[in-house]
């Protein structure tokens, strides 16, 4: 088994864990986009849970910022702070709001929330490291349905206008949105021509295939002078068998009792 | 010889000589690059200066995507867009995120002129009041433009400039100084304040005061020319000097700077007070001097609006 996907276990079970501690939150689009944020900050990004101003670094831009906890979880199992703070989401005073904000929790570079703002604080933060001639990335996972938002698409033009080659951008394309499923609510096919057609470098994977994730990366950094899409096949909830493939599981109750059962199925599946 | 540079010509050079020191300044625009005057800076600093096309929302998240990169970003666009179109990036992608972002409103109310209502911003003001911590600022003339712009690049906390593009006034002296946070007094006097901001309503102001004058009533006139945080001691100064205060700009007297002054004095020293302004009034086309007439923004407007307060406080 790889490395990465005992990590990618070990981030689902805690967000799980994190979500039923509080009794309800965002599972779904937390569940979906695990893989994607193992890859990148247990192999891909150059990050130091020591010094998470370093002012050289990748960054990361979580758009669909109501995924936290995914997020949240991921930072705790890098080191970024101790995993205890996981039980703090969204209590008083926490430094884990529901959605991700750059001035509470070490290690989140961009606050998001409304939904669409993320990959034109991308293009601003490209265009920094190449002002600063940084030889680093800045890394965005959007939402499917995120995708709706008009200003993706300003920021979609202008990545591709400024030849935004350090801007390497995902899509969690679960398929589900809060409503129902994308195709009902909001048609998003065909992504791949879309983002071809402004211009992208596009590429369509297995979002919970860790290697392919890191391949996709890999020939994202390799395709100079084009911004780059990685669409990300994958199943809201993966993994918790209440949430898995649910459209209801975008922000849903996790009982203590729930989570027990789910975790119990990740290890007997770890140990397989 | 005068000085009849544009507004924005002031506001350009500013950040170009700025910059020949500074590498943080950038400037951003959408497609009112010309408009705004920063060609000159995008000349010099090509790699400093962006234009993303007719997208104001992208303006600004680019504009806060540099600032959390050490940038200084100068990001303009005409006020109703600015308020209008990229209120939440600003608002969240900027402020609530603690980044430094200057976002630059052009064409102010009734300057707006000849593009007429859908382009005339009265509301601007009231909306930038509403986002907590951030510095609104309208400079009425070339010199404090050029002395606030400076300060801006290491002001602590992103600020809002509501600037005229075209014309000039040339109000001050060379000895002036000028800080964000602080009036200016242009004139004392005891028997009514005029609080003013803004070049349009300034100039309107300097003509009522000299009006009042000639009939005997000594008026001071205060350059509020940022309205947040608004002064409020000189305010509070002022209101008991000469017991008599009207407010005037050009914008929308609902959350504006009116409306500042009034919920400051309410709170501290009570006074009459006579708000100049847009009142719940859509814009509409037309020249400066129509549109000044059609919105009592005109040095009548004030005089009547001193004696009325006048008369409050004596009755």
């Amino acid at each position: 088994m790889n490395d990465l996907d005992g990590i990618a276990r070990e981030i689902r079970k805690s967000t799980i864990d994190q979500i039923a501690h509080l009794g309800i939150g965002h599972i779904g689009g937390s569940m979906s986009i695990v893989e994607v944020l193992t890859v990148l900050y247990f192999k891909v990004m150059d990050v130091d849970p020591n010094n998470p101003q370093r002012a050289d670094r990748d960054r990361f831009i979580l758009s669909k910022g109501h995924a936290g906890p995914a997020l949240y979880s991921t930072l705790a199992e890098r080191g970024f702070f101790p995993r205890d703070w996981l039980h703090t989401l969204n209590k008083p005073g926490t430094n884990l709001p529901s959605h991700c904000d750059r001035q509470k929790t070490p290690g989140v570079d961009m606050t998001t929330g409304p939904l669409g703002q993320g990959l034109s604080l991308a293009n601003g933060i490209a265009l920094g490291m190449r002002l600063d001639k940084l030889d680093r990335y800045v890394y965005v996972v959007c939402g499917d349905g995120e995708l709706q938002e008009g200003q993706n698409w300003e920021a979609a033009m202008s990545a591709a206008h400024f030849r935004l080659d350090n801007l390497i951008a995902f899509t969690d394309y679960n398929k589900m949105q809060i409503d129902g499923t994308t195709s009902d609510i909001m048609e998003m096919d065909d992504l791949v021509k879309r983002w071809q057609g402004f211009n992208w470098h596009v590429q369509r994977i297995d979002g919970h295939d860790v290697d392919a994730i890191e391949t996709a990366i890999a020939a994202a950094k390799a395709a100079n002078g084009k911004p780059s899409m990685i669409i990300l096949d994958t199943i809201k909830g993966k993994g918790f068998s209440l949430a898995d493939g649910e459209v209801g599981s975008h922000n849903m109750p996790i009982s203590m009792d729930d989570a027990k059962v789910a975790i119990a199925a990740l290890d007997v599946e770890d140990g397989n | 010889m005068a000085d009849e540079r544009d507004m924005r010509e002031i506001y350009a050079r500013t950040l170009l000589e700025a910059a020949e020191t500074d590498d943080r300044i950038c400037v951003l625009e959408a497609d009112l690059m010309k408009a705004t005057g920063t060609p000159v800076f995008a000349d010099r600093f090509p790699e400093r200066a962006f234009n993303v096309g007719v997208a104001e929302a992208n303006l600004v998240g680019i504009a806060c995507g540099l600032a959390s990169m050490g940038k200084r970003p100068y990001a303009a666009t005409f006020t109703a867009f600015a308020a209008r179109k990229a209120y939440d990036q600003f608002f969240v992608s900027g402020n609530y995120s603690g980044l430094r972002v200057n976002l630059i409103g052009t064409d102010p109310g009734i300057t707006a002129e000849l593009n007429g209502g859908t382009h005339m911003c009265f509301e601007d003001v009231t909306m930038m009041r509403a986002v907590p911590e951030l510095t609104i600022i309208e400079p009425c003339d070339r010199r404090s433009l050029e002395a606030l712009v400076r300060e801006s690049i290491d002001y602590d906390g992103s600020i809002y400039l509501r600037l005229q593009r075209k014309g000039g006034l040339s109000l001050y002296d060379e000895d002036e100084t000028f800080r964000i946070g602080k009036g200016n007094v242009v004139r004392d006097g005891d028997d009514v304040t005029i609080i003013a901001v803004g070049m349009v309503l300034m100039e309107e102001a300097l003509k009522a005061i000299e009006m009042l004058s000639a009939e005997g009533i000594s008026a001071a006139l205060i350059d509020m020319h940022t309205i947040k945080p608004l002064d409020g001691d000189l305010v509070e100064q002022y209101a008991r000097k000469t017991g008599a205060i009207v407010s005037c700009e050009n914008a929308q007297v609902m959350g504006g700077l009116g409306a500042a002054i009034a919920e400051h004095l309410s709170e501290t020293v009570p006074t009459p007070l006579c708000r100049i302004g847009s009142r719940d009034q859509f814009g509409q086309v037309g020249d400066l001097d129509y549109l000044k007439g059609t919105y009592a923004m005109d040095a009548a407007s004030i005089v009547a609006g001193a004696k009325s307060v006048i008369a409050r406080r004596r009755g």
